[in-house]
């Protein structure tokens, strides 16, 4: 070992060199993959487009601006026509810039869902996995009687505990579901790890067991967490709309999300469908692009695929 | 006639998106009824390539075989599909490296020994149960009754071993291939199973390709031994001319790697310098020069030409003087 | 094995007794309690009290608790006060359980009929049009929100196929013997009351199938190419087998390892897709009360139906994992 280097830096150069090289290569097979590319693009268009929904949605999506139209031609929609490229909803409302915000919101109801689901999964795989003994054993525990239950019922079920549904109430349903996974992954994870060189050499060199925890051991987690994140994102937005289809989802419409515009036009799908298929289009779309970019990164991490 | 004759073999793997790598280059070598021959060189170098060329066990899609392969005056390379299936198992036996992920892990012994022969000898499952007890008999697993319907993984590793010789003769094959047999087995266990074949091979007249990085396997059983680097034949010779006088700087790096009981005390082990990718392509001279201690200018820049000198064929600009010993001081 | 069987049966006892723990509390902690439940939340403090009084809620929650355990071991669970109102919860659950089953078992069937065959053909054919559009299109799959394609095919195929869209029989005559209506139907000879059963079956199984159909076919693809990579299939081809020998005997018996895992897991795929496909069409069964229960929050249903579907989801598992003892022996010696 060369002079100079201190134990800490050299540990690190062992425990990054598994998870870049690893990076790099995975990196350079995917920018050549169509299909990565694909999901990459549509993942793209559809942040872009939710950010800058607010200043691209022509009128407020809230407003039943062509409310008259609706109550003259007996619950009839309002067409296309000037100014309102794809017609108004059944209150009246400009379809257009429903949409456009819906994308705002679905990212946020996805991303939510993903993000807590993740934050859950990583305390307990973490706690599992690196302490191991009895915590891991009464959280597999709790883990198992999750996942006993199908995932989607148990979120039915979490959504029906709140007696006044909100957005919020749909993220905790959708989210709560994806803890077990997360943390199935994360403990799995870090057993493995707990046996490898690189821990080994920070064991041996003394270094505390939160430093080798939170340097070593969750960093080279953090692929499959990355995978499983992306193919989460996916299932939150086809779930919110489930929840909504069984009146469990937000009722307060005035700022949409995608799965909610799809689930409340249940009663109208056979007179109105466009009404459902824009919204279902979308939400195909974006679950598609999602999925695509995680099972492209899935198989790029994958030691298995390297040559 | 030759059993097997293999001219100017050349496979060439294809991937998209990356340069076609040549993993065998014009091998050619002859297998005479009963006789045994060895494909010896370091992993990488094309032998088990070799083989599955022969089999006609390569992959469709991605691998271009060229050249020729004569069975018993047959082309194989020419053959369509159903009649090579017809061929492989009945007129060519094949032996893998690692016995247990050779065998399928959830049907029994007994039916992986047997359906070969119903496949080729028309036999029912019954008679074809009762030849795969006598042949597991005769490749020396004990109890074999009770073996029939065990699964690999109950079986020990010289075990499973016996049992996948056991399939490759079942139909009495005129050539048995070998890729590594003993490799993954303990040493203890390794020269049992090659007793065991030389005495089957023997016993049965089966002409008998042995690949292997070994050359204490070639000792033992090789009749006619080819040397292989990188794709190609770079010395060829009957065993105890090859023993006695390796030419070629590569074999004769090989011979000196091996450690001896018998060598003086002190005396220090050769091994050859650098590994395979340290290699230059075969088109810009030899592709060993980068390694080789008698290189040349030469050897850096002209691909040295197949020699035939006396028996021997030699693939070499500057050969080793016969008589050099097998030691040379290698700073390491 | 056998201990095997029962360690798990105990486990999933356990997972049931916690599970109606933590259901239980959640009734207990809706707000109003079940009172407000039951009567709404406009109800006069006097017919208040007399029902807390009735149902023990004035007791600690300790004792409610085992006084419940104890009911709901007798199959009490309380009377259903919003999608069958009046009707026992055990009731509505022993009457529409038939008509799921038939229905999951309709919708895994044609999910594993087409899923396996085609993740064969497309590991086989890896890289090619035919294994790329096929993958994309098990994405798609995955990705159509499974009421969504529910009614699609209720509101565009039923008319152009002619197939009924809603119930799970026409108003024909028909003897009832296990509840299973294409099965009724077989034993007691009425081959029209088995036909409108089926024909009720299809769109609804279809949409149900959708995502065991594409978990299937992409979980067999891989396994399929992982089996063609190992070297006792290199072993077989050097045999000379035929191509269907290695194909049935060698590739596909390996393969099918993960495969029957996967589909046990896609029972709970399907317990909570019927929710959904029930609703869409009218399909009287568990998953169409769940669907009105979440609905009309009707608790005494809701819980029972929560519990059974995670007892029938584990044992569906349990003998999945058995059955791999079938396949794979290295399980068995265990």
């Amino acid at each position: 070992m060369a002079l100079g280097v201190t134990k800490k830096e050299k540990i690190d150069d062992l425990a990054e060199s598994a998870g870049v090289s690893l990076a790099a290569s995975a990196w350079k097979r995917l920018r050549r993959s169509p299909v990565f590319l694909i999901g990459a693009g549509i993942t793209a268009v559809f942040v872009v487009l939710s950010i800058l929904s607010p200043w691209l949605a022509p009128h407020d999506p809230g407003d039943p601006m062509l409310i008259t139209q609706v109550i003259k031609a007996r619950n009839e929609i309002p067409a296309p026509q000037p100014g309102h490229p794809l017609g108004g909803d059944l209150q009246g409302r400009d379809f257009l810039s429903r949409m456009l915000v819906g994308s705002q919101q679905t990212l946020i109801v996805g991303v939510g869902a993903t993000l807590i689901g993740l934050t859950g999964g990583l305390i307990l795989g973490t706690l599992a996995g690196a302490i191991g003994g009895w915590v891991d054993s009464v959280v597999m525990r709790l883990v198992d009687v999750m996942l006993s239950l199908p995932a989607l019922l148990l979120a039915f079920s979490i959504a029906a505990m709140f007696a006044r549904p909100s957005q919020f109430s749909v993220i905790i349903a959708i989210s709560i579901v994806q803890i077990p996974v997360f943390a199935r992954l994360l403990r799995g994870s870090m057993l493995a790890q707990r046996g490898s060189d690189h821990v080994l050499a920070a064991t041996s060199l003394g270094v505390k067991r939160g430093a080798i925890i939170f340097r070593h051991m969750l960093p080279n987690s953090l692929g499959p967490v990355i995978v499983q994140s992306t193919l989460v994102l996916a299932t939150a937005i086809i779930e919110a709309a489930a929840l909504s289809f069984l009146g469990l989802g937000n009722p307060n419409d005035r700022v949409p999300e995608w799965g909610q515009m799809l689930g409340d036009v249940q009663k109208v799908f056979d007179t109105h469908p466009h009404l459902a298929v824009w919204p279902a289009v979308c939400i195909i779309i974006v679950a598609l692009g999602f999925t695509l970019m995680g099972e492209t990164l899935r198989e790029a991490l994958d030691p298995k695929n390297r040559r | 006639m030759a059993l097997l004759e293999v001219r100017d073999l050349t496979v060439v793997f294809e991937r998209k998106g990356e340069d076609p790598f040549r993993a065998v280059d014009g091998v050619s070598f002859d297998v005479e009824p009963g006789q045994t021959v060895g494909l010896v060189g370091e992993s990488g170098c094309g032998k088990s390539v070799t083989s599955l060329a022969i089999m006609g066990l390569l992959p469709k899609r991605g691998a271009r075989v060229t050249g020729s392969v004569v069975y018993d005056g047959t082309e194989l390379l020419k053959l369509s599909d159903r009649e090579m299936r017809d061929r492989r198992g009945r007129d060519l036996g094949m032996v893998f490296q690692d016995p247990l992920s050779s065998l399928n892990p959830v049907i029994p012994i007994g039916v992986q020994v047997s359906e070969v022969l119903e496949r080729h000898r028309g036999m029912s499952r019954k008679e074809a149960m009762s030849e795969a007890k006598d042949l597991l008999d005769k490749v020396g697993i004990p109890d074999p009754n009770r073996r029939l319907t065990e699964y690999p993984h109950q079986l020990s590793g010289g075990m499973r071993q016996r049992a996948l010789i056991a399939i490759a003769l079942a139909c009495r094959p005129k050539l048995l291939i070998a890729d590594e047999p003993t490799t993954a087995l303990d040493v203890t266990i390794q020269a049992q199973i090659l007793a065991l074949m030389k005495e089957l091979v023997q016993d049965l007249g089966t002409a008998l390709v042995m690949i292997t990085h070994d050359l204490g396997v070639v000792a033992g059983l090789c009749d006619e031994v080819n040397v292989l680097y990188a794709g190609k034949v770079v010395e060829k010779a009957m065993r105890h001319e090859l023993f006695a006088r390796p030419r070629h700087p590569y074999t004769h790096g090989l011979l000196a790697s091996i450690p001896r009981l018998d060598a003086p005390r002190g005396e220090k082990l050769t091994p050859i310098k650098g590994s395979v990718s340290d290699n230059i392509p075969w088109a810009q001279g030899c592709a060993f020069a980068p390694r080789c201690p008698n290189a040349l200018d030469l050897c850096f820049s002209e691909t040295p030409a197949e020699e035939d000198q006396l028996g021997r064929l030699l693939r070499c600009h500057n050969p080793v003087v016969p008589g050099t010993p097998a030691v040379e001081e290698v700073p390491v | 094995m056998l201990r095997y069987t029962i360690r798990r049966l105990i486990q999933l006892v356990g997972v049931v007794l916690v599970l109606s723990l933590l259901l239980f509390a959640w009734l207990r902690s809706l707000p109003g309690g079940p009172v407000s439940a039951l009567l709404g939340e406009r109800a006069t403090p006097e017919s208040r009290a007399a029902l807390t009084k009735q149902l023990g809620l004035d007791q600690p929650i300790l004792i409610q608790y085992f006084k419940f355990l104890g009911r709901a071991l007798s199959g009490d669970f309380g009377v259903s006060n919003g999608v069958q109102p009046g009707d026992s919860a055990m009731e509505i659950f022993l009457q529409r359980f038939p008509a799921t089953v038939e229905l999951s078992v309709f919708a895994l069937v044609i999910a594993i009929v087409f899923g396996i065959p085609l993740g064969y053909l497309a590991a086989k054919r890896r890289g090619t049009w035919f294994d790329n559009s096929s993958v994309i299109g098990s994405l798609v799959g995955v990705a159509i929100p499974v009421f969504f394609l529910a009614y699609v095919l209720k509101d565009v195929f039923s008319k152009a196929l002619g197939l009924p869209s809603t119930g799970r029989q026409d108003a024909i005559e028909a003897t009832r013997v296990t509840g299973f209506f294409t099965l009724d139907g077989i034993l007691t000879g009425e081959w029209d009351a088995t036909f409108n059963a089926l024909e009720h079956l299809i769109l609804p199984a279809l949409a149900l199938s959708s995502i065991p159909f594409a978990v299937i076919f992409r979980i067999t693809r891989a396994a399929v190419l992982d089996v063609l990579d190992e070297d006792f299939v290199r072993t077989a081809e050097s045999k000379g087998l035929t191509a269907q020998v290695i194909r049935r005997r060698h590739v596909l018996r390996n393969a099918m390892l993960p495969v029957v895992t996967t589909v046990g897991l896609q029972t709970g795929a399907l317990l909570s897709g019927a929710v959904l496909t029930e609703k869409v069409f009218g399909f009287a069964g568990v998953g169409e009360a769940l669907a009105l229960g979440f609905e009309r929050r009707d608790y005494p249903v809701l819980l029972l139906l929560i519990i059974m579907a995670t007892i029938v989801y584990v044992l569906v598992n349990l003998l999945v994992d058995l059955s791999y003892a079938l396949i794979d022996p290295r399980i068995r010696a265990r």
